[in-house]
């Protein structure tokens, strides 16, 4: 930047010369800057920093009333708020069922969206473009719409898939959660694939020309260079993938008009959503906080774990 | 990440195809093939859906076209109950395209800056704001609420449309890609020309970001269209619902009125295609785009 305003100092002439070109360069790029970063920072600080420090305000909070029938009044509860938190049973289940969901359906997604953007990538197919767009369409449907659609495919009588449907109810309180695994799949392997895909491309051919040299195959170099090479881009996706999932909400909102087994504390979201309407705001503040936490430290972790492994 | 994007993206696309392997080469087109049923088979389903009658919905093969009633559907989907569903698909354009347009707008600002200038506190805004990518939107919803029912603002159009405009993962691929394909050079030769930044901004930088500038506002475009639980908090007044929350409310009402589901098939159909027509028009930009953030 100095060396920046030392050029422009001939034709900057109606400046006071006393200043020093440098020191008038960094006041009229820090307004730039200013004009540029103060719109986003104040939207920013307004929806996301305000409400975050809001929801802890709140949280520990608490309302007591005088007597049964006594006016109800606010009063600081410490971490009473998040006493009942930890102690919510149904809560940790969700917890549980997410952690559960998780652990299968994000190696899944991912590990299929790896496998088709190696294939992509491999050399061995014809109509990469038709492909690549017809896995990533299913992004553009909205997470609502892909649950009410799938919802019908479950459905017994509505079905295409009759000769499933009619021998295993995908809408069972055993099944359901991962027939919902499976729509959150269908909509997102495209998009993760082409996060991969794009990074795959990157790579320079010299590097599998030399390989490929030295007499390695297909699969050899797709284990040892490719997928060492887009571990970001996985990294990046399952971080995402991660969060999703905590957030669960739309897909299992809208299963519960498919299916009994679905209830209004099946994911931690929900179990937000429903003491938003009752309304115990103070309670629903205190586990959006927990909620929020326990997304940040897991993705935290996780971004950790596979920064170590990569340099060990 | 040193050269600009599009100079990733070409060579690979020209990668030659091998010769001489008819195994791995039909057992790939297979996987590919089984997949292309998997993620396409559902929408199929639904377009056949959309375009018969209800006897015929549930009378005849559910995959393949009866009598075509696409228009009369439509026609009975946009009629019901005075063009609700119109509103709905009007109310989405309005929150989604202005809150995409000014919200990319103000991340390309944003991004752009923390990129190419240097001042106080610049590293300590980009990781606030990075960190805001890992906070799940939904967190938020319910502090909104709160929030905008202090100032009497829930149930408002502004209620749903303010807190869409932020999109920090947009400041992040804006920095990145300023940093990248914005050379320092040539926002020195329009300094030299006299230039203001705002000016430079828009007639030289803005340009050379215009790849990052169309995935940051389609991505920001589908966030938005998607968005379910902050309308579904804030909003009571149907008539201020995007389509998610209409088609939602339609859903969870079919047991009681049969005729909903007829609509609800039509109106998925609809909500779908402004996505996937701008992801088609515009691919040449965001495939490029998306590179940008694979790489870093």
């Amino acid at each position: 930047m100095t060396q920046l305003a030392t050029t422009t100092e001939p034709l900057a002439q109606d400046r006071p010369p006393a200043r020093t070109p440098a020191r008038r360069g960094r006041i009229r790029y820090a307004r730039a800057a200013a004009v540029f970063v103060g719109p986003f920072a104040v939207l920013f600080l307004l929806f996301y920093l305000v409400p975050i420090v809001y929801a802890v305000v709140q949280s520990l909070y608490t309302v007591q009333r005088t007597g049964t029938y006594g006016p109800a009044q606010e009063v600081f509860g410490g971490l009473t708020q998040y006493r009942l938190v930890f102690s919510d049973g149904p809560f940790w289940r969700s917890v549980g069922r997410m952690l559960a969901f998780g652990a299968i359906q994000v190696p899944v997604m991912l590990g299929l969206a790896l496998a088709l953007a190696l294939l992509l990538d491999s050399g061995l197919v014809t109509g990469r473009r038709f492909f690549r767009l017809a896995f990533f369409v299913p992004y553009a449907v909205p997470g609502v719409v892909a649950a009410i659609m799938w919802g019908f495919l479950y459905s017994p009588n509505l079905s295409p898939l009759k000769p499933i449907t009619s021998t295993f109810d995908l809408l069972s309180a055993d099944t359901v959660l991962w027939s919902i695994a499976n729509v959150v799949t269908w909509v997102y392997v495209g998009y993760n694939m082409l996060i991969i895909y794009s990074a795959l491309m990157s790579i320079p051919t010299e590097m599998y020309e030399a390989a490929r040299l030295d007499g390695a195959g297909r699969l050899r170099i797709a284990w040892s260079i490719k997928i060492p090479m887009v571990r970001p881009a996985i990294v990046l996706t399952a971080v995402f993938s991660i969060i999703g999932t905590l957030q669960l909400l739309s897909e299992p909102q809208v299963f519960r008009s498919f299916s009994s087994a679905v209830s209004s504390t099946y994911t931690p979201n929900l179990t937000v959503l429903s003491l938003s309407s009752i309304p115990n705001f103070h309670l629903a503040a205190a586990f959006s906080v927990v909620l929020a936490l326990t997304t940040f430290v897991l993705s935290f972790a996780f971004l950790k774990t596979a920064q170590r492994r990569s340099n060990p | 990440m040193t050269t600009a994007p599009t100079a990733i993206v070409t060579p690979a696309e020209t990668r030659p195809r091998e010769r001489g392997s008819v195994l791995p080469r039909s057992a790939a087109m297979l996987i590919m093939g089984v997949c292309t049923v998997y993620f396409l088979l559902p929408l199929w389903w639904l377009l056949v859906g959309a375009t018969k009658s209800r006897e015929q919905f549930t009378g005849t093969d559910s995959l393949w076209f009866a009598d075509f009633r696409l228009l009369d559907n439509l026609g009975e989907l946009m009629s019901y109950r005075d063009g609700l569903f119109l509103r709905w698909t009007l109310n989405s354009l309005a929150y989604t395209a202005g809150a995409a347009l000014l919200g990319t707008l103000l991340a390309a600002m944003c991004g752009y800056a923390l990129a190419k200038y240097r001042f106080p506190g610049r590293e300590l805004i980009f990781n606030v704001v990075l960190s805001g990518v890992l906070v799940p939107a939904t967190a938020l919803a319910l502090p909104l609420f709160l929030i905008f029912s202090q100032v009497h603002a829930t149930n408002t159009f502004w209620a749903v449309f303010l807190p869409s405009l932020v999109n920090p993962f947009g400041v992040y691929l804006a920095r990145v890609y300023a940093a990248a394909g914005v050379p320092d050079g040539l926002l020195e030769a329009s300094r030299i020309d006299g230039a203001g930044e705002v000016r430079t901004f828009f007639t030289i930088s803005a340009r050379l970001m215009a790849p990052a500038l169309v995935t940051i506002f389609l991505f920001h475009f589908v966030a938005v269209w998607n968005n379910f639980l902050l309308p579904l908090i804030m909003l009571s007044d149907e008539r201020l619902f995007p389509v998610t929350l209409g088609l939602y409310t339609w859903n969870t009402q079919i047991a009681q009125v049969p005729e909903l589901r007829g609509m609800v098939i039509v109106g998925s159909l609809i909500s779908i295609t402004p996505l996937a027509v701008a992801f088609l028009l515009l691919q040449r930009f965001w495939r490029t785009g998306i590179s940008t953030g694979a790489v870093k």
